[in-house]
């Protein structure tokens, strides 16, 4: 592969987009010093735009009427509408991209949707968790998530008493966070419940507190091993387990690399790669088996949106409140709204996203953005000749190149740069990569 | 709204066959499509199949309850309904209070109740159980699901099939093609792009893939915009209390049966629907969400199966398991197993069928079925899709008769 094409794949699959300038760069830097680049990024990032801070919404009392309840239930609905905003102005504005594609990545991860939590603080606190701690250890970072308070309320954890073990969080964590299907057994999951035991929410804090009383201090067997197991043990012994080393490898594999099945022997050297994060992903990224994934993977709606926001200009902060709310709704159209995962499964990949429904979405919505897009950028199409625009257009959106068939479709086009724009965006060589 | 004909609908389509594209074959053209009358056009008597999946575990015993089972009211006293609150449907069963147009479907007998529905070692997982309920393999869920291994016996034309869902189900993937998912809040959008839906040589297959969407949504828009009146979905309709985790489902199951009676009258070539609701995973304060939940599955089914009155078209609901046989202390139930499938429409063989588990016998805590779901999807083939079961079950050969008298 020409090296200009190895580090364009580079960065698409580990940046939300890249913009031609950026592969520019890199291609000066080399593929080595970029993947250190944006493995660990130097100093703090100072172009990312800070969480929003939100005023508390007022505690109400068993006998409070109906419009004080209403009218609390709009805050919480602005607060969490105004966090999704400000995340997809931080993903379109972060230098620390490859950081804060990780944020998403453990978003989808650790599925925790705003429907059921409600409170954005709760979901800003989870993220700032992401940021934190997803990126060393991971059983540090297991420790830290089986108290994080979204994901508490998110699985009834606070529900979860010594009198009645309640086994939604346990299960969840073993099967979808940690060790995943197959490596545990229905008697693990009730032991992991009573381990969870113990922990309360305090959601107008954000703050979760472990009440003894409702623990289960008895011994309980997980995996085999009989210890009086609290919520650190449990995580610890989950977390470091080998079957949990190769679970998030491979999931990380099939979010940034491929989601073809993953060859034994790419698992075997991402494993050797033990169980820090950043360390996983040097490995992934230059793994021999990497630069072969080229198309096989379908971009998620919101790593599209975004990728196409950062090489048109747009910043949806410097949009309308109108124009954001349509951004949103265009996202909805397309099922991927962050903070609203459909499920504790996190979000579907590959063809599910490719229907007849989505398509008709992404067509609305890019047409939007290519209305939002900045001028500097119609302009260069502009600049070309209109022979040349399909390639310019190419250049801007960091495709390596078009099919015949495409090429005809846009050369129609030429003439509009709006167009040619929400042409590109929809292209079935944009939607993958 | 103009009744959509069959013809009007292919003259207005530019129809690709999707299991031809998936295979590397050329675009079909329109002449091609008409050269094939005869073998393609639908029988006036064909039935079709609403298959409604409620996700996130709904629990059976609260739905079809056990009343008069003494075993049923010790195990979960706190959200058990008593014999004065259920809808009877015998001296020992009855319905969940919030099923009552199912209870007067039952009295008509276009409903079938069927009890203890299951798979050999019970999975408790949602996503592996949902995974086993529409792939239909319980030992090795696949990529293909029942109805999308039924499509590529059928011919493949996505039509056929069509879910509307943003997401294709995995119910609705075949192996060599695809049905249709299909957005209720569609609107021409395809103006001047049908020309990326042309396959091009040697491009990786999820590109192809994208590019057959442009084929499929030309087709798909021609029958839709006629039959359409449902209204967009609005992201916070679903905003109230909401105490269960998301599993997944949707939450406009009204507006989307709507769209199925509408296709249906129009006559459009579909022969199977999928559509969902989601919420069930009521792992705390059970009892009013799941009533709420019925409430709504009732309303929207019955208002449907009375529309759909004397012509054939089956309903089938059903969930990737039931709940715990006891409740834990949250007022709730935790992940279960066996459960009830309902089967409902005019050619129905209406009442109770299946032997209800064992509330005593347990397999650890949880019911062991009496029905292989198998031997359902297998009565729903046979009768309604007029479809060998055995060519997409693997050769399963049980098989519960569930339509005709």
């Amino acid at each position: 592969m020409a090296d200009r094409a190895r580090i364009a794949h580079l960065l698409r699959r580990a940046t939300f987009g890249p913009t031609a300038e950026e592969v520019d760069a890199a291609e000066r830097a080399g593929y080595d010093a970029t993947v250190r680049r944006l493995v660990r990024p130097a100093g703090a990032d100072s172009a990312a735009p800070p969480p929003p801070v939100f005023a508390a919404v007022a505690e109400l009392g068993k006998d409070a009427g109906r419009a004080d309840r209403q009218k609390a239930n709009q805050q919480r609905r602005q607060q969490v509408a105004a966090t999704i905003e400000w995340w997809l102005d931080r993903m379109v504005a972060a230098e620390h991209q490859l950081a804060e594609k990780m944020v998403f990545f453990w978003h989808g991860h650790w599925a925790t949707s705003a429907q059921k939590v409600k409170a954005a603080p709760l979901m800003l606190g989870q993220l700032q968790t992401f940021r934190d701690h997803g990126r060393g250890d991971f059983a540090a970072f297991t420790a830290r998530m089986v108290r994080d308070p979204a994901l508490v309320v998110w699985l009834d954890g606070q529900k979860n008493t010594v009198k009645a073990p309640n086994e939604n969080l346990a299960r969840e964590l073993m099967e979808l966070f940690t060790l995943g299907i197959g490596n545990y057994t229905e008697g693990d999951v009730k032991a992991g419940a009573r381990a969870l035991t113990g922990w309360t929410v305090d959601r107008r804090a954000g703050t979760v507190r472990f009440v003894a009383r409702r623990h289960d201090r008895g011994a309980k067997i997980i995996l085999g091993r009989t210890a009086a197991f609290d919520a650190d043990g449990f995580a610890e012994l989950v977390a470091t387990q080998p079957a949990t080393t190769a679970f998030v490898a491979q999931r990380l594999w099939f979010r940034f690399a491929s989601g073809e099945p993953i060859a034994d022997e790419v698992k075997g050297r991402l494993v050797a790669a033990g169980r820090d994060i950043d360390d996983l992903l040097t490995a992934l990224f230059t793994d021999a088996g990497f630069e072969g994934t080229r198309g096989q993977l379908v971009k998620q709606p919101v790593e599209w949106a975004v990728g196409a926001m950062r090489q048109l200009g747009v910043r949806p902060a410097r949009l309308s409140e109108q124009q954001r709310k349509q951004l949103v709704s265009g996202l909805n159209g397309l099922d991927q709204v962050p903070l609203r995962p459909p499920s504790v499964g996190g979000w579907p990949a590959g063809a599910a996203w490719l229907t007849t429904s989505s398509l008709q979405a992404r067509l609305r919505l890019a047409e939007l953005l290519a209305d939002y897009a900045a001028p500097p950028v119609l302009d260069k199409l502009r600049a070309a000749p209109a022979a040349g625009r399909t390639d310019a257009l190419a250049r801007l959106l960091v495709v390596d190149g078009w099919t015949d068939r495409t090429r005809a479709v846009l050369a129609g086009a030429a003439g509009k740069p709006e167009r040619l724009l929400q042409l590109g965006l929809v292209s079935p060589e944009y939607t993958i990569h | 709204m103009d009744a959509l004909t069959r013809r009007k609908f292919l003259i207005a389509s530019g129809v690709v066959g999707a299991g031809a594209l998936a295979a590397g074959a050329t675009a079909y053209t329109l002449a091609d499509i008409l050269g094939t009358a005869g073998d393609g056009d639908r029988p006036a008597d064909a039935g079709t199949l609403v298959v409604v999946t409620l996700y996130g575990g709904n629990d059976g015993l609260n739905t079809v309850v056990p009343y008069a089972d003494q075993a049923y009211q010790d195990a979960r006293p706190d959200i058990a309904y008593d014999a004065g609150e259920v809808l009877r449907l015998d001296d020992s069963t009855g319905l969940n209070p919030a099923l009552k147009g199912f209870h007067r479907l039952f009295t008509e007998r276009r409903l079938a109740v069927v009890r203890g529905v299951g798979y050999p070692k019970p999975d408790r997982s949602h996503f592996r159980s949902m995974d086993i309920w529409q792939t239909a393999d319980p030992v090795r869920p696949g990529t293909t699901g029942w109805l999308g291994r039924w499509l590529d016996t059928a011919g493949g034309d996505p039509r056929l099939a069509v879910s509307f869902e943003p997401a294709l189900p995995p119910l609705l993937a075949g192996a060599t093609s695809a049905g249709a998912a299909v957005p209720t809040n569609a609107r021409r959008g395809a103006k001047g792009v049908t020309g990326l839906g042309r396959p091009a040589a040697g491009e990786p297959a999820l590109q192809a893939r994208a590019a057959r969407c442009f084929a499929d949504l030309d087709s798909i828009e021609a029958m839709i915009t006629e039959v359409r009146d449902a209204q967009p979905a609005d992201p916070d309709a679903d905003e109230g209390d909401d105490p269960a985790t998301g599993t997944g489902g949707r939450a406009e199951l009204g507006a989307q049966l709507d769209l199925v009676a509408q296709c249906v009258e129009a006559g459009v070539a579909t022969r199977a629907f999928s559509v969902s609701l989601g919420g069930f995973d009521t792992h705390a304060d059970e009892k009013q969400l799941q009533e709420i939940l019925l409430a709504q599955l009732d309303k929207a089914v019955t208002g449907f199966v009375d529309r759909m009155a004397g012509r054939p078209v089956t309903v089938a609901v059903y969930s990737e398991f039931g709940r715990r046989v006891r409740a834990n202390a949250s007022d709730g139930t935790d992940h279960g197993t066996a459960s009830n499938v309902f089967v409902l429409g005019s050619g129905v063989r209406g009442g109770l069928h299946g032997e209800q588990p064992s509330l005593t016998d347990l397999d650890d805590g949880d019911l062991k079925y009496t029905v292989d779901f198998r031997d359902v999807y297998a009565g729903l083939l046979t009768d309604v899709l007029a479809t060998d079961p055995q060519r997409v079950l693997g050769g399963w050969t049980g098989k519960l008769a569930l339509t005709g008298s």
